[in-house]
């Protein structure tokens, strides 16, 4: 996954626009004393005018860029769709989006689950030193990620970490977490490790908010454990649930940090086309084909929000 | 929450600093909390076996990694090779290493360190501030353009970042400012996340009242924002903050981008640079400085994280989490 802040933000979209069309139908007596005058701008002005620098200006160059190709006689050309005809023929953009994918499908569910498990248990009032397991589950998403991929990357190694001694102490050959049968089992656990934590707290936030009553409503009816957990808990946190999908799918299809920092140590296994994000990356600055890598970012963005797109309908499907 | 910061200040209250002013909020909410959740909740049990061996098993998946660090950062070079990797073995090297970490290649690290702090607080400090000013603009002010505001911060938000990399690269290079500490900096000032918490957390948290009463006292627009609406916002400008200062201290993709000059990179690259020295034809493997070096990373973020991390929960729940 890429850094949080990408991620988070984009997660972000989708409760502001939440928050909007709530807005539609103002709280009674909002704004009844605030007159309708240009001081706000004061206030977003600075905010606007970076966001046009970083963001809308260069999506708007990206798409610019996508309709040009470079050719070596007679500089850029426009080509229209060409790039993205090109793209969609790509058999290693397929190959990098099949792999995301799997991915999403796979590490995303067990992560999240694990997350939830423990933000349940953390809620159970059946767990002594809940704050102490809050924090250090919580503690690896403030490593950074170059050096949460080093460390386990050292541990996979051969040479010296834990596979190595396991070797050792069995005297036996353990398949390597670098081959490539395994490398995405490997990066996934990376994954898994950075981020439980951060989704644990999510779920945990959330079931903090849950009201007392139901649960008292709840006891009275002699629901049991589990039941309160399936009847009233998962349901009432299902906002948190979505946000959380909705962050690690965007997490999932922008992957690069862990493949790429793993690259050096697994040369074999993780190619430059590894997933789409790698792939642009390494057309751009590696191959200077900047036209192409904008049309590969600009449909693996389009893919990306359609299913995001998607789990919002699921989810919000009653 | 709501029911305190809706208070007007007294003039004690008014004395105090913003940030003293929400701890002290925040820990009165949270005792007030505990206590009736200790009295009214039925559900306080006995500890469950189970439960705390499994959480157990959890906990060690999420520290050994860790542990394993600090353990291999006080081996020398030949001891990380030939030893158990998960205890200390061989002389205690973890001083030695360090002082080597911060002298090697003449005190790069160093250079590393105090970018990385700079991008930090220039970089997370800016997105604060310009989360605060926007979020509270949006929250409290009717004016022209405000749902077009919204319009585009929300559907540049839907495209994934990493459509924007390579666009921005170039945007920034024509400007001249790639490989500069700015190409760093003015993409960090970006919190979209943070404009949002303090949107939400404007609209509950700061009577329309209040600033219509300073308004009718001579207050300036202006002032009013830093006299007044910014103590009210303490809580969750902390919880930005932290959002932005962990994102920051952490970035690696976009200085990856931008910066080509080692004597700009944040430790991030830096210890990728040190890292690739290890597998490179012909490099000197240093993986014990590797490990100090990462060491040396985590440190000071876990403790600002664990510092500020106690104000999170109640900025997400202030109106995030519904």
């Amino acid at each position: 996954m890429t850094d949080a802040s990408i991620s988070s933000s984009s997660h972000t979209a989708d409760r502001i626009r939440a928050r909007i069309s709530k807005e539609a139908q103002p709280a009674k007596g909002e704004f009844r004393k605030n007159k309708r005058n240009w001081s706000g701008w004061w206030f977003v002005g600075p905010f606007m005018l970076v966001f046009t620098l970083v963001f809308i200006a260069p999506l708007l160059y990206a798409i610019y860029l996508s309709l040009f190709r470079e050719s070596l006689i007679g500089g850029n050309a426009f080509v229209g769709f060409g790039n993205y005809m090109l793209a969609l023929k790509d058999p290693k953009f397929w190959d990098a989006t099949l792999r995301v994918s799997i991915f999403l499908l796979i590490q995303v569910p067990i992560m999240l689950f694990l997350a939830m498990f423990a933000a349940l248990a953390l809620d159970s009032a059946r767990l002594r030193w809940v704050p102490f397991y809050r924090l250090s589950i919580f503690l690896p998403y403030a490593v950074p990620g170059v050096v949460a991929v080093m460390i386990w990357g050292y541990m996979y190694g051969s040479q010296f970490g834990m596979v190595a001694d396991l070797n050792n102490f069995l005297g036996i050959e353990l398949p390597s977490p670098l081959a490539s049968n395994l490398i995405m089992v490997s990066i996934g656990n990376i994954v898994t490790w950075e981020f439980v934590g951060y989704n644990m707290l999510i779920f945990f936030s959330a079931l903090k908010a849950v009201p007392q009553e139901l649960y008292e409503a709840a006891e009275i009816d002699g629901a049991g454990t589990f039941r309160t957990i399936w009847s009233i808990k998962l349901p009432q946190i299902r906002g948190a649930i979505l946000i959380a999908t909705l962050f690690s799918i965007i997490g999932s299809f922008q992957l690069f940090n862990e493949p790429s920092i793993m690259q050096s140590i697994a040369p074999n296994a993780i190619t430059s086309y590894f997933t789409p994000n790698m792939y642009a990356f390494n057309l751009s600055f590696a191959g200077s084909q900047f036209n192409y890598a904008a049309a590969i970012a600009i449909i693996s963005g389009v893919i990306t929000m359609v299913v995001a797109y998607a789990a919002q309908i699921v989810g919000n499907r009653k | 929450m709501s029911a305190t910061v809706t208070e007007k200040p007294t003039p004690a209250e008014r004395r105090r600093t913003p940030s003293r002013l929400a701890s002290g909020r925040m820990a009165n909410a949270g005792r007030a909390r505990n206590k009736t959740a200790k009295k009214v909740s039925p559900r306080h049990q006995r500890a469950s076996i189970t439960l705390t061996v499994l959480m157990t098993l959890m906990l060690l998946y999420c520290l050994v990694p860790l542990f394993w660090l600090l353990v291999n950062a006080s081996k020398t070079k030949e001891h990380l090779y030939n030893s158990f990797a998960f205890w200390f073995s061989g002389p205690f090297a973890l001083f030695d290493n360090i002082g080597q970490v911060l002298t090697h290649g003449d005190g790069i690290f160093v250079r590393w360190f105090l970018n990385t702090v700079m991008y930090v607080v220039v970089g997370a400090g800016g997105a604060t501030v310009l989360a605060a000013l926007a979020g509270y603009g949006l929250a409290k002010y009717k004016f022209p353009g405000r749902r077009a505001v919204f319009a585009i911060i929300l559907g540049a938000l839907a495209i994934p970042g990493s459509v924007l990399a390579v666009p921005q690269f170039l945007l920034f290079s024509g400007m001249g400012i790639t490989n500069t500490p700015w190409s760093v900096i003015i993409p960090s000032m970006v919190s979209a996340f943070g404009l949002y918490l303090v949107w939400a957390y404007a609209s509950q948290a700061i009577p329309d009242e209040l600033i219509e009463a300073a308004r009718i006292d001579g207050a300036g627009e202006i002032r009013i924002f830093f006299s007044i609406s910014l103590r009210q916002l303490a809580p969750a400008l902390i919880t930005v903050l932290m959002f932005a200062v962990v994102a920051t201290w952490n970035n690696y993709f976009l200085p990856l981008i931008m910066l080509s000059d080692p004597k700009w990179y944040p430790l991030t690259l830096g210890l990728n640079q040190w890292a690739a020295a290890d597998s490179s034809v012909g490099g000197v493997p240093i993986p014990h400085l590797v490990i100090a070096g990462s060491l040396l990373t985590v440190i000071p973020i876990s403790a600002a994280f664990l510092y500020l991390q106690r104000y999170w929960q109640s900025g997400l729940t202030a109106g995030s989490v519904k």
